[in-house]
Parts: structure tokens; sequence; C-alpha cells
């Protein structure tokens, strides 16, 4: 799993626009497959987390009603150069990370 | 078009069975840190009310024009509604509900220091309901309400 996370930062005056496109199916659990009639198990992220330069600044926790391939912004403190980290987990154990610097 | 109504009905329809794998298959698989952090019991809550409470320990909210919903009249395809969430309050956490899904409770996010009082996303909404952001704020609670119009099939509103 790499490569799921596309994450763009950009900070003017102090405080940088976070936005991050994670690919993911974010399956509920309550459909069934058309074909052979079973049950889509659930399959979605459940813990989100952006951090800057090392510090957690929102720890998120999704449901299975978050739209597929979750889209997430938010605005922090930030300045050009910043490191900045998504990492994600799901509910089956997969999870991913990127780091990104604030631009 | 079929498939698309076929697919909102099985949003509607919640399984309690569904949820209960989720917890099983969490407490085997994900690292005990993490489980800490998903709070089973508010996104399993079926009201509004339990979900709050289930998550920030209090369900009473106060209405308060400082938290901001900006959500769509009508969401043409009810998979992706796009929701933004802000307040000028210092925000301690954010939550987002959609009142009329089966589990209202969508997401939460918890705000550190230097985080602003603003989270954007997309939900996905089963039928027209209200979408409620509850804003935790200097130990109290705060909330807004928007209503979105989902229409079916998706040929506008």
């Amino acid at each position: 799993m790499s490569n799921t996370i596309k994450v763009r930062a950009k900070s003017s005056g102090g405080v940088a626009d976070i936005k991050c496109l994670i690919t993911h199916p974010m399956e509920q659990g309550n459909r069934k497959d058309k074909t052979t009639g079973e049950d889509i198990k659930p399959h979605f992220i459940q813990d989100v987390t952006i951090e800057i330069n090392g510090k957690a600044i929102v720890s998120g926790s999704f449901s299975g009603a978050i739209s597929k391939n979750p889209y997430l912004a938010c605005k922090a403190k930030a300045n050009p150069g910043d490191t900045l980290k998504i990492s994600w987990a799901d509910n089956l154990g997969n999870k991913d990370s990127a780091e990104d610097q604030v631009k | 078009m079929i498939t698309d109504m076929k697919r909102r009905i099985f949003l509607k329809g919640s399984l309690a069975t569904g949820a209960l794998g989720v917890a099983l298959g969490a407490g085997l698989l994900v690292p005990q840190s993490v489980l800490a952090a998903w709070n089973k019991d508010a996104f399993s809550a079926k009201k509004v009310e339990d979900a709050i409470g289930a998550l920030l320990g209090n369900p009473a909210t106060e209405t308060s024009d400082a938290v901001q919903i900006k959500a769509p009249d009508i969401a043409e395809n009810g998979a992706v509604v796009p929701i933004t969430v802000s307040t000028s309050m210092a925000a301690e956490s954010i939550s987002i509900l959609a009142a009329n899904n089966a589990m209202p409770l969508t997401s939460t996010f918890h705000l550190g220091e230097g985080a602003e009082g603003f989270i954007s996303t997309r939900i996905k909404m089963g039928k027209t309901g209200d979408v409620i952001a509850v804003v935790k704020a200097g130990g109290k609670l705060y909330s807004a309400r928007k209503s979105v119009k989902v229409t079916i099939g998706g040929c506008g509103g």
C-alpha cells in the first residue's frame, strides 16, 4: 500500500490550507455483490491523522459514511518548509502514510 | 440509474451484524492504540442524540451561529455530498452527522494545537435530511444544522 494519499499544503500568513485525497473504497458493509448476491464486507478508513513537524493537529475518525476516496481539508498554523505527515488506518488493518513539505 | 437506486436502498438499510463484524475485525487486526481512538458506540448509534452522547459524553448541544455549515441545498448524488464546517470558536473537536442516515455519525475530528476551526470533507447521505455539525469548545457543545435534499436518480431537483 503506497501512494494512496495525495496531499497539498500551502501556507500564507502563517496559516496553511491542507488538502488531502486518499484512494480507498470506503465500503460501508451494507451492500451486496450484484452478480454473486453475497454481502460486501465493510472496508473503510477508521482513523486519519494529520501531523505538522511531528505534532498531531487533526486526528479524525471516519465511519463508512464518508464518501469513497475520502477528501479532507483543514487549516492549521504552519510555515513553508514545515513537515506535513498524513496517515490512515482502516478496519482491516491496512495503513498508509505520506509526507510532504508545506509550501 | 436503476443500479444507483438499488445502491441507495442498500445505503438506507443498515445491518446490525455489519457493525458487529467491524468491531470484531477491528479487535483482531487493528493495533490497540488505533482501536482506542475509534469510538464504536458512537459510530454504531442509530440516533443523533445517542451518537453525540456516546462520542462527547453529553447529548445536549446548544445551537450557535458561530458554527457554520457549507453544504449543497440539493445533492444530486447522495454518495458524495461535500460538507465544510467552520467555526470562529477555539474548537477542540468537530463532528459531522447526517440525521437521517441509519448510523448518523459520519466523522469526528480532534483538533490539536495550531489547528483552525475548519474541516472539509465529503459524506454519503442515504436520504434527504439535516446535516448536523457539533463543535466542542471550552467544554461545551455547540451545533448547527443544514437541510440537504438528496434527489434519487441523479437527474436534478
